[in-house]
């Protein structure tokens, strides 16, 4: 089992080591990086009228832009190191956060969920609770998730000092300070487009990033098969396969089951992370039709489904090269595997695109929550429980305030993140937390027309009572045996989830139901008022079909498990 | 909300009239999807995102161009220890024109398929999802 150690310790004793040979030729691409952010900021501020152009573009933009933004938001740093340190110390179970953890969701998202989401209007995911159960589980779900993304928030920016201070030199303040001002500058200059157009940007340039060095990894090692050979007799046939080892009762590096992945991983927090997480939802939420708002995330999986070559073979790289790394023997962290091999691969100019899109992510991850942190607490605390009625324009420039007041609160929050080392798993920690519960509410009051005002308020806190219960008591005082933080994060997720669901029911028996006429366009099988939009032009095209976008997703997925599977 | 409406039918008139009614019901109850419904589709027609907006494709386009450019001529001038230290691949040179190869593709999208004009209540719909391809 590996021992949780303080990423701050280890980036300070890194320092010296991971230094990139950094000239001004790749300090003239971060540069112009960004100058181009702020001008997105400032070329977006003119198209805020309202506080929908605000917080949510006005529901205007195109599928392909909010799909890549989609991707984007998803695609933080944290999650690109993260992944990258998850398969240099678990191999290619990997593929496991992206071909079932992901794509599934996202279909679901796009197919079922999305009619109701953005067909009953709502401009974020706890005013859908508000209208289908009450006022408790609303304020409840927006407090956890206002909490949650500024928590979430600390961690990208906290990440970005550590890996800014052992690349490039900077002291951790002045990594903090920069890009805390950028993301602040930018986000209340053009709200949410601002956001999604940089996210979107970050895309194509971490690309630009991770292709070159995955390129020159594998050509390092030998190709894939000199990468396979050579993972499989120092780690073991089952490094490099996606299921092997995972029989219920055998022992693996990942210490879950299949069962605990399907179920834990590929159902409970995929779907929860995917479907009721904000920071996701609110980029399909700003597509200009219900057409383009359901492509968004079946347009976000086709790029989802490859990415994960481009995090996991760095890692499996990196396992290659430093054989001992993220033990005691070697002084290189999982997390230092894609910082490793950009010092060992990548010349000047190249390096430059690879340290501003790493740098990009971060900023993109961090603007990711603040932007849908400021939408929750304006549109769901602020303006339906504080400050209620007043003109739009007060409510633009409290989310302007409010923005600031997250960036600092995020800044605050940054040393949270220093006792796990692997920040991937404290991310998910976190969402097997606030996301689950947050799903087995959306999910039973979605499909359950008897479920009850009340019940959606008692399920969230159940779910997240549980989920917490188990993780932090029934794990970590080590009353059951579960070999990691990854395995245990899955069962703390099937634990909230069925916690969740059965509080809900227990409670929706006992008390009334809501009238249909409430309920019209946010229970399967009910439509909208609101729905009768019609179809645009052109989005009767046949590749602009959800259904099939969604199955050929799905299909792909299941295909590229095939060469992992034997 | 009922007398904002001029019905011009009388089962048109009923029907209206019993959805406000309903609407009526609701809010009455709490803060209710007819709000909702009301307050965003207000705030719809007065948005200005879909008219004021730039259009990305000319960002993303024009940022790739001058990376391209600077990264293949970082190629060009690469000394033989820096191609060496890339695996013998001239990394600069390849990731340059790829670069500059997407930046080109989104400059000539936006010129084949300009920004449509936008009409006041509804956004543009002739832009949306896919490269112009095969087209």
């Amino acid at each position: 089992m590996r021992t949780p150690t303080d990423p701050a310790y280890t980036a300070a004793r890194l320092a010296a080591e991971l230094r990139l040979p950094t000239n001004w030729l790749d300090y003239t691409i971060l540069g112009i990086y960004f100058v181009v952010v702020l001008g997105i900021g400032f070329a977006a501020r003119r198209s805020v009228k309202t506080s929908l152009d605000f917080f949510l573009s006005g529901r205007s933009l195109p599928a392909w832009i909010t799909g890549l933004a989609f991707v984007s938001a998803n695609l933080a740093a944290t999650e690109i190191l993260g992944m990258a340190a998850n398969s240099a110390q678990y191999g290619a179970y990997t593929v496991h956060w992206y071909w079932i953890g992901a794509i599934p969701a996202m279909v679901f998202l796009g197919i079922v969920m999305m009619p109701f989401y953005y067909g009953s209007k709502v401009r974020s995911v706890p005013e859908f609770l508000l209208l289908r159960f009450d006022r408790g589980a609303h304020l409840l779900s927006s407090a956890l998730f206002a909490f949650a993304a500024i928590l979430i928030s600390g961690v990208n920016l906290y990440a970005l000092a550590i890996v800014v201070e052992a690349l490039l030199g900077w002291p951790q303040w002045v990594a903090i300070v920069v890009a805390g001002a950028f993301v602040l500058a930018y986000i209340t200059l053009g709200g949410l487009s601002s956001a999604i157009y940089n996210e979107v940007l970050q895309f194509f340039v971490i690309l630009a990033a991770l292709i070159p060095l995955s390129v020159l990894g594998l050509k390092k090692v030998g190709g894939w098969d000199g990468l396979t050979d050579s993972l499989t007799e120092s780690h073991g046939d089952d490094f490099v396969t996606a299921w092997g080892g995972t029989g219920i009762g055998s022992d693996n590096p990942l210490g879950a089951n299949w069962l605990t992945i399907v179920l834990g991983l590929g159902f409970v927090l995929s779907f929860g992370y995917w479907t009721t997480n904000f920071a996701e939802v609110q980029r399909a939420l700003s597509a200009k039709n219900l057409s383009a708002a359901q492509r968004t995330p079946l347009i976000a999986a086709f790029p989802k489904i490859f990415i994960v070559f481009l995090v996991m073979i760095p890692g499996l790289v990196a396992a290659v090269l430093v054989p001992k790394i993220g033990t005691a023997d070697s002084d290189l962290q999982y997390n230092d595997a894609i910082p490793y091999l950009m010092q060992e691969l990548l010349p000047n100019g190249v390096l430059g695109i690879a340290v501003t899109g790493l740098l990009a992510a971060f900023m993109a991850g961090m603007a990711a929550n603040v932007s849908s942190f400021n939408t929750v607490f304006t549109t769901d605390i602020w303006a339906k429980y504080v400050v209620r009625g007043r003109e739009d324009a007060y409510y633009v420039r409290f989310g302007r305030l409010i923005t600031a007041i997250g960036v600092a609160a995020s800044v605050g929050t940054a040393f949270l993140a220093s006792s796990f080392s692997n920040i991937m798993s404290y991310l998910q920690t976190l969402f097997s937390f606030f996301n689950v519960p947050m799903f087995v509410v959306f999910i039973v009051g979605m499909f359950w027309k008897r479920a009850s005002k009340k019940s959606g308020f008692w399920g969230l806190l159940a779910g997240t009572t549980a989920a917490m219960v188990n993780y932090f008591v029934l794990y970590k005082q080590d009353i059951i045996g579960i070999p990691t933080d990854q395995g245990a994060n899955f069962v703390s997720a099937i634990a909230g989830f069925v916690a969740g669901a059965v509080v809900m029911v227990a409670v929706s028996l006992f008390t009334a139901p809501k009238r249909d006429e409430e309920l019209q366009g946010l229970v399967y099988g009910t439509v909208s008022p609101g729905m009768a939009e019609p179809p645009a032009a052109g989005d009767d095209a046949w590749y602009r079909r959800p259904a099939l976008l969604g199955w050929s997703a799905l299909i792909l997925a299941a295909l590229c498990y095939i060469p992992f599977s034997f | 909300m009922s007398e904002q409406f001029e019905p011009s039918e009388s089962s048109e008139r009923a029907e209206r009239a019993e959805r406000a009614e309903a609407a009526e019901r609701l809010r009455r109850a709490g803060y209710s999807e007819a709000d909702v419904q009301r307050e965003v589709t207000e705030l719809e027609e007065k948005s200005a995102t879909a008219a004021r907006i730039f259009d990305l494709r000319r960002i993303i386009g024009g940022l790739f161009v001058v990376y391209g450019v600077i990264v293949t001529i970082a190629g060009i001038t690469d000394s033989d220890a820096e191609i060496d230290k890339a695996q013998g691949i001239n990394i600069n040179l390849w990731t340059g024109l790829a670069m500059l190869a997407l930046g080109i593709f989104f400059l000539a999208w936006l010129k084949l398929r300009p920004t449509a004009p936008v009409t006041p209540t509804l956004p543009p719909e002739a832009l949306d999802g896919k490269p112009p391809r095969g087209e």
